[in-house]
Order: C-alpha cells, then sequence, then structure tokens
C-alpha cells in the first residue's frame, strides 16, 4: 500500500483515539469539579491542561470554560478535540478511495457538526459535547471493525489506535501523581479511562490506589490499559514486519514497543506505585520511538521531521 | 424582562425556598439568582432534556405496567450544613434505638417485660417474625440500610412520618439525580459546595463486607432482586454495578447444609452476604409464602446457622410498623435515656376506645393510614375526601384498629417545582438514607426529595404521582480543608501530544469548505 495512505490511516487512528480520551478526560475531571465541593477550579484545569500537553501560560486563576476552549474547542490546536476531529478527517479525506466511505461519511459528518454541538454545549453544558465526540469515535471504531480488511491498512490504523491510548493512559497517571488523591480522584481517574465499571466489576468497590495503577497499566483483559494497548501495537508491528531473525528484533519500531511491554508485563507488582513514575516514562518514551520509526520506515517520502518533543527531558 | 419567580404564589404552608415572596431563604440566594434571569420556556426546555437522559438511561420506575422516567424536578432543595447536623443526629439516634429494639424483642424481650411496649402489639404485628428468632447477627447489625421519612411542618420544624427499616428504596435516584443535574445544569453547581454523594456504593458494600459471618476473610456479596419485573429493579442494577457485585435472582441461588451458594459458571459459588430486596414473605418459600418464587428455599436457616448474613435482617418490619411508630420517642428515652431529637408528627391509636371514638368522630379532619400500608397504599386524607370513602373507612377501622393509625394532617413543606412552564409551590419531603456498619451509622449527605406534582396533594410516592428534587446538602466549612485542595505538588512536566507531519504548519487545516 502506499506510504502515504499508511500514514493516514496511522494518524486517523492516533486523532480519532486523542479525540475520544480527551472527552473522556475533559467529561471525568469536570464532573469531578461539579461533584467535589472542595475542588480548586484553578488547580484542576491547570493539571488537565498539563495532562493533555497543553502548557498553560495564563496568569490569572483559570476556569472550567478556559479548559474547554483550549482542549475541546479549538480548531487550530491537534491536540484539542475539535483540532483532532479535524486533522483525523483531513487524513481521511486524503485517503477516500482506500478507507470504507462509511469510514469517511463517519467522519466527515462528525466533523460538520461539531459546531453546532458546541454551541448546544456552551448552552446546556459540555456533557453533551463530549458524549457526542465518545459516540462518534464508537462509531468510527465499529465501522472499521466491520468494514475493513484485515489488511496492513487495518493494521496502521489499529497501531495508532494502540500507541495513542497508551500515551494518554500514562499521561493521564503521571499527573494523578503530582497531585493528591483522595478516592474521589481516584474514581475520576478510572471514569477517564472509561474503565470504572469494569475496575468495580473485577475488583469490587473499594477503591484501593495500588489496585487501580494495576488495573490501568497491567491488565491483560481490559482493552484501554496500557499493557493491552501495547500488546496490540506489538502484534500490528510483527503482522506488518514479521521476523525472520534468529536473535533479537531487528524492527526499530517493534523493539520500544516490547522492551515496555515486557518491562510492565514483569514489574514486581508490590512495588508498581513507587516505581510508576519511571514506568511511566519509559512507556511515553517508547511510544514516541515508536511513533517515530514507524514513520521512518514506512512513511518515508514525509516530511523530513516526523516528529517533534519540546519541554520533555 | 419577567423573571421566573414573579409569578410564585406561596402555599399555605413552610415554604422552602422563600422566607417571604421574593425573598430566598439564606441557602438559597445564589441559586436563586441563577435561576431568575431564565425563561419559563428555557426552564422547560432543559427539564425536557433531564426527562430524556432519564429515559436514555434507563432511570425509570414501573407506573400503571409501563416504564416511565423518574420525574425529576430541576429545581434542587437545599439544607445547609446546621440543619443536616440535626438531620443526622436524629436519624442516627433513632435508628441506634430500633437497632436496640430488634436485638430486644427478637432476644430477651426486656422492652416488653417492662411494658414500654405491649406484648400484644408486637405479636400481633404482620411483620413479627418467630422465624427470626435466634438469628444472631455477626457483627450485631439487623438495620444495615434504613430510610427515616422527616417531613416540615407549618412552622418549618422537622418531624419524623415513618420509619422505613425493611427495603427502604429510592437511593438509586439520589445518585442519579446528582449525575444528571451536574450534567444538565452545570451551572447551577458553580458557586455551591454541595456535598457529594457518590460515596453511598462503598459505604455500602464496606457495610456489607462488614456483616459477614465469622471467619470470613473475603466475603463474596450479592444483591438478591425480584427480578426484572419488580419497580426497583433499576435499582438493584445500579447498586450491585457500583459495588461491583452479582446480582443474583432467587433462581440463581442454592441452599444445601445450610451454606448459600450460587450457579456460576465455574460451579457453585459459596455467597455469605445477601442484600436482598426481596421481601420478607417472598424470601424463603420454607417459612414464608409457600407459593413463592422469587425466594431462595433454606437462606433463612443458613442465616440462623451464621453462615450467611441477610441485609436488612428478617423481621425488621416489627419496628416500622406504623402503630409501633408511635411508640418510637418512648424507645429512645428508654434504651438511650435522651429525647427525640427530631419528634414524631402527633398520632392518634386506634385499640384504646377513647381514643378510637375521639376519631371516628372527626375522621374529616386527620389523616388514616394503614399500619403495614408501604408506597403511599390506603392512606385516607380526610379534609380531601368525599363522604363515601370516610364511611367505608369509619368501617374498616371499626373492623380492625389495630389495622390503623390516626395522624393530624401536616401541611408539608413546599418547594418551587416546575410545572409546565410556571413555578408553582409543591409539597415535599425527605427520606435520608442511613447505613450501619456496627461502628457507625452513616448519613448520605442529601437523601431523596420526593415532591407530590399535583396541586395540594399531600402524598409524595412515586407510585402515586410523585417526582423527586435533587438534594443538596451545603459542605459546612472545614477547619482544614479534609481533602487538600487538588493542586500539583511540584511542577507538572508539560509533554505535548505527537501530530502528524502535516498538521505542524497552521495552514494546513486552511480551505476544508
Amino acid at each position: 500500500m502506499l506510504s502515504r495512505i499508511a500514514e493516514s490511516l496511522f494518524w486517523i487512528g492516533r486523532y480519532v483515539e486523542r479525540a475520544d480520551d480527551t472527552a473522556r478526560i475533559l467529561d471525568a475531571f469536570l464532573a469531578r469539579l461539579l461533584e467535589d465541593p472542595w475542588s480548586d477550579e484553578d488547580a484542576a484545569c491547570r493539571s488537565l491542561l498539563a495532562i493533555l500537553g497543553v502548557v498553560a501560560t495564563e496568569e490569572r486563576r483559570l476556569t472550567a470554560g478556559d479548559a474547554l476552549d483550549r482542549l475541546a474547542f479549538d480548531a487550530t490546536d491537534p491536540s484539542s478535540i475539535t483540532g483532532a476531529v479535524a486533522a483525523a478527517r483531513e487524513n481521511a479525506r486524503g485517503a477516500r478511495e482506500t478507507i470504507s466511505s462509511e469510514m469517511w461519511e463517519c467522519l466527515n459528518v462528525t466533523w460538520h457538526a461539531l459546531s453546532s454541538r458546541r454551541r448546544a454545549a456552551e448552552r446546556l453544558g459540555p456533557a453533551l459535547f463530549l458524549n457526542f465526540v465518545r459516540e462518534r469515535a464508537a462509531v468510527l471504531a465499529g465501522l472499521a471493525e466491520s468494514t475493513m480488511s484485515r489488511d496492513e491498512g487495518w493494521r496502521f490504523l489499529v497501531l495508532g489506535r494502540s500507541l495513542e491510548r497508551a500515551d494518554m493512559t500514562a499521561r493521564l497517571l503521571s499527573v494523578q501523581l503530582l497531585t493528591s488523591g483522595g478516592p474521589g480522584d481516584w474514581r475520576t481517574v478510572l471514569r477517564a479511562c472509561g474503565a470504572d465499571e469494569s475496575f468495580l466489576r473485577t475488583h469490587g468497590g473499594t477503591l484501593n490506589p495500588t489496585r487501580i495503577v494495576e488495573f490501568l497499566t497491567l491488565d491483560r483483559l481490559f482493552p484501554r490499559s496500557a499493557l493491552h494497548a501495547l500488546t496490540t501495537a506489538e502484534q500490528c508491528l510483527r503482522e506488518l514486519a514479521p521476523g525472520t531473525e534468529r536473535a533479537g528484533v531487528r524492527d526499530a519500531a517493534r523493539r520500544p514497543i516490547g522492551q515496555a511491554r515486557t518491562r510492565l508485563e514483569y514489574a514486581d507488582q508490590t512495588h508498581l506505585l513507587d516505581e510508576l513514575p519511571v514506568h511511566l516514562r519509559a512507556l511515553q518514551q517508547a511510544c514516541a520511538a515508536c511513533s517515530a520509526a514507524v514513520s521512518a520506515r514506512y512513511f518515508k517520502h514525509a516530511a523530513p521531521v516526523a516528529w517533534a518533543r519540546e519541554g520533555g527531558g | 424582562m419577567a423573571d421566573i419567580f414573579d409569578s410564585y404564589t406561596m402555599a399555605r404552608a413552610w415554604d422552602e425556598m422563600f422566607a417571604a415572596p421574593g425573598q430566598p431563604r439564606p441557602p438559597y440566594l445564589s441559586l436563586f439568582a441563577t435561576l431568575q434571569p431564565l425563561s419559563g420556556n428555557d426552564l422547560r426546555f432543559r427539564a425536557d432534556q433531564l426527562a430524556r437522559v432519564f429515559t436514555d438511561r434507563g432511570v425509570t420506575f414501573a407506573y400503571a405496567g409501563e416504564e416511565r422516567p423518574f420525574p425529576l424536578d430541576l429545581i434542587p432543595r437545599i439544607i445547609d450544613a446546621a440543619e443536616w447536623d440535626t438531620v443526622t443526629r436524629a436519624v442516627r439516634q433513632r435508628v441506634t434505638a430500633l437497632e436496640l429494639f430488634l436485638a430486644d424483642v427478637y432476644g430477651r424481650g426486656a422492652v416488653l417485660d417492662d411494658g414500654v411496649v405491649p406484648r400484644r402489639l408486637v405479636t400481633t404485628s404482620a411483620h413479627f417474625h418467630r422465624s427470626a428468632f435466634g438469628i444472631n447477627p455477626a457483627n450485631g447489625v439487623r438495620v444495615h440500610i434504613s430510610g427515616v421519612d422527616l417531613v416540615r411542618d407549618e412552622a418549618g420544624a422537622f418531624r419524623v412520618l415513618e420509619d422505613n427499616l425493611r427495603i427502604p428504596s429510592g437511593v438509586s435516584y439520589v445518585i442519579e439525580n446528582r449525575r444528571v443535574m451536574t450534567q444538565t445544569l452545570p451551572t447551577l453547581f458553580a458557586d455551591a459546595r454541595v456535598s457529594p454523594v457518590d460515596d453511598y456504593p462503598a459505604r455500602l458494600l464496606a457495610a456489607l463486607r462488614a456483616a459477614a459471618p465469622e471467619g470470613v476473610a473475603d466475603p463474596c456479596v450479592v444483591v438478591l432482586t425480584p427480578g426484572v419485573y419488580n419497580a426497583a429493579y433499576f435499582e438493584h442494577a445500579l447498586l450491585a454495578r457500583l459495588m461491583g457485585v452479582e446480582l443474583v435472582e432467587g433462581r440463581d441461588l442454592v441452599c444445601a447444609g445450610n451454606r448459600v451458594r450460587m450457579r456460576t459458571t465455574h460451579g457453585e459459588q459459596p455467597v455469605h452476604v445477601v442484600y436482598r430486596r426481596v421481601d420478607d414473605d417472598f424470601l424463603d418459600p420454607l417459612h414464608f409464602r409457600p407459593d413463592s418464587v422469587i425466594g431462595c428455599p433454606g437462606i433463612v436457616n443458613a442465616a440462623r446457622a451464621g453462615n450467611v448474613a441477610l441485609a436488612n435482617a428478617v423481621g425488621n418490619g416489627v419496628a416500622d410498623d406504623k402503630l409501633l411508630y408511635t411508640y418510637v420517642p418512648e424507645l429512645i428515652r428508654y434504651y438511650l435515656h435522651e429525647p427525640p431529637v427530631i419528634p414524631n408528627v402527633e398520632t392518634y391509636r386506634l385499640d384504646d376506645d377513647e381514643v378510637r371514638h375521639d376519631v371516628l368522630d372527626r375522621l374529616d379532619t386527620l389523616v388514616l393510614k394503614p399500619v403495614d400500608g408501604a408506597g403511599g397504599k390506603g392512606i385516607v386524607i380526610g379534609p380531601q375526601a368525599d363522604e363515601s370513602t370516610l364511611d367505608s373507612l369509619r368501617a374498616a377501622v371499626v373492623a380492625d384498629p389495630r389495622g390503623w393509625i390516626a395522624q393530624r394532617p401536616v401541611a408539608l413543606s413546599t418547594s418551587p417545582t416546575l410545572i409546565d412552564d410556571r413555578v408553582a409551590p409543591r409539597h415535599i419531603d425527605l427520606r435520608p438514607f442511613a447505613i450501619n456498619d456496627g461502628d457507625e451509622i452513616w448519613l448520605l449527605p442529601g437523601g431523596l426529595t420526593r415532591v407530590a406534582l399535583p396541586e395540594g396533594a399531600l402524598v409524595v410516592n412515586s407510585s402515586q404521582g410523585g417526582g423527586s428534587k435533587d438534594t443538596w446538602v451545603l459542605a459546612a466549612e472545614p477547619a482544614a480543608s479534609p481533602t487538600p485542595l487538588r493542586g500539583a505538588t511540584g511542577p507538572v512536566e508539560v509533554i505535548p501530544h505527537d501530530v502528524a507531519p502535516a498538521d505542524t504548519g497552521t495552514g494546513a487545516l486552511e480551505g476544508q469548505q
């Protein structure tokens, strides 16, 4: 398949997942802000912005409205929901002949509906906008699932989605670690990963931070855990380039993912909470390294700088 | 612009929101300021949205055989911290006394020997079960979950209307109301410090686990429901889901050797605590109604053998019998040596000949209630009843004086409620929910405010056309904020998202029309 098309599918996967996850995170944090009488709006909004990779330069106190403007409605920034949906649609437009027309239509309709949803949300509360985004992301996932051949294109789409998902979970947890964490905050983290009900069914109603971290990073069965996302990404990479080496893994994209996956999978659970910052950092670096390697190997014709990191160490 | 409260005419009752026309009480000031600029149409639109969200989420109850969204009024009811403290103390006191009473009645019987409560009253109660003798809860708790119904009288003072110690329902609406309100009307919450209600499932689970039989380290808790056709099935499912436990029906359970197990794909698994939402009468065909198909034969014997804990315990109904209710103030004094924090509504016992004659003479000025009725069924409100109703009531009372109590009609307090696109006063009550884990009786801050939607109506039950309101307990200013303010303890490193190469220039997104 054409490199350009593969690249588009990879980024559709990433952007749609980003919109979906951002909507979940915003929904959970904003609900907490309303439900907890002692929350500090400014601090909570700064945490939110930090999780989602946006630098808050404002000196004044931030409100939920500011957070929404930056993270949900900003059409120029692909870190916001609107920006991510626009970018996903733009990628889909360039690959219309490859993706099913149902998928294209889904993205196109979503993008066109965002502005009216935004107006409704400004009158009636952000839940309207955020629920819509989550629903549309689910529709796209369902359409891809049922209309795409399981060929290379499918693998790039799923690879992009999985990398983004692992990265988002790492982001969420690393900010949670830095901020105070009462039981309500942990519940919010679970909700932000769409994991609240699944967690309750697995571990019962007692919110133990170690269990929650374990669930979101190490769980083998929950589809939004970091380990599950990494395993899926690794699987996609292996299918894209089946290894024939007798020893080692030559694929520069698969190596960081495999290393991160193994480190998590075989981590000592009794020290998980202490070692978590190290794990999360490694996880984010692995995702970035993999993304870069995938670009270098499969999307060669693209612009020379395929990814950029600022402010990171 | 006409504001929404301009046309609000206060009823002849204590109004929760207004001290006088146009003068909101202090806890309501910020709510008043938020709502005032809205038009009736605007409110109506939001109210329709609330109803739609409820239908979508399946927050419904069975009314006349069909599923209806539980009507939620969008104007919340607010209780300030000081008043909530009184409610908390009153409910704790009442539940403590009634726990002692139950332990006594199903044990030594000292309260009967001392003549505080006539033995006849207990033995003639429909909910007094001899089979409950000898079931000794491991942590001594029989009333794990209770709902004490409160009303506010004409002078604004709270009074206890009744106790619910069997299977009080409605807590799911408290949880869902708050969730839907914060989603649909976030602006209302902006300046208010409202105590959260989402701790309830965790508290309930902790109390149920604490009730487990001795020696069980990791108890298996289940919720037992009569099934999907039960009016409160939604609540059973919600609680099971939020606690992360199985929701079972009678047919999923099997009793053998005085142990309860549930049928699973991995064989029969032991069950240690059953939060049962099945009435005593239907719980165990071996002891109660033999024709019950929703119960679990043998479960009462398993409880007696100490192998399974039932929450709430069997036979609690003897303590929420409406005739026993008239003795609760005396029980509080007898067991706790203190006066009741919140008094009862003035009530007349009809087994006394003189009282009964007096009551029968002025039936049209009193409220009569069947002692074991639930859901507002069978209640006759004298001043609103016609002659033939009163005649048949008179005959019923004469035939079975033990079956009825008479109360002074209390003009329940009113709260502004959206009716069509106007705001009008409607009568409300309050059901706080209390959880007893054996160490502490914890109250869910808020509880269920039920509202009687027909004009002038005094019966708030959902089966009689009642709705509900989100109930806000304003959080007291803590000396030191209990959960430290959410704020980063160190600088948070911001890592920007990866973006596709084409997106790094801002021009890439132009021209998408």
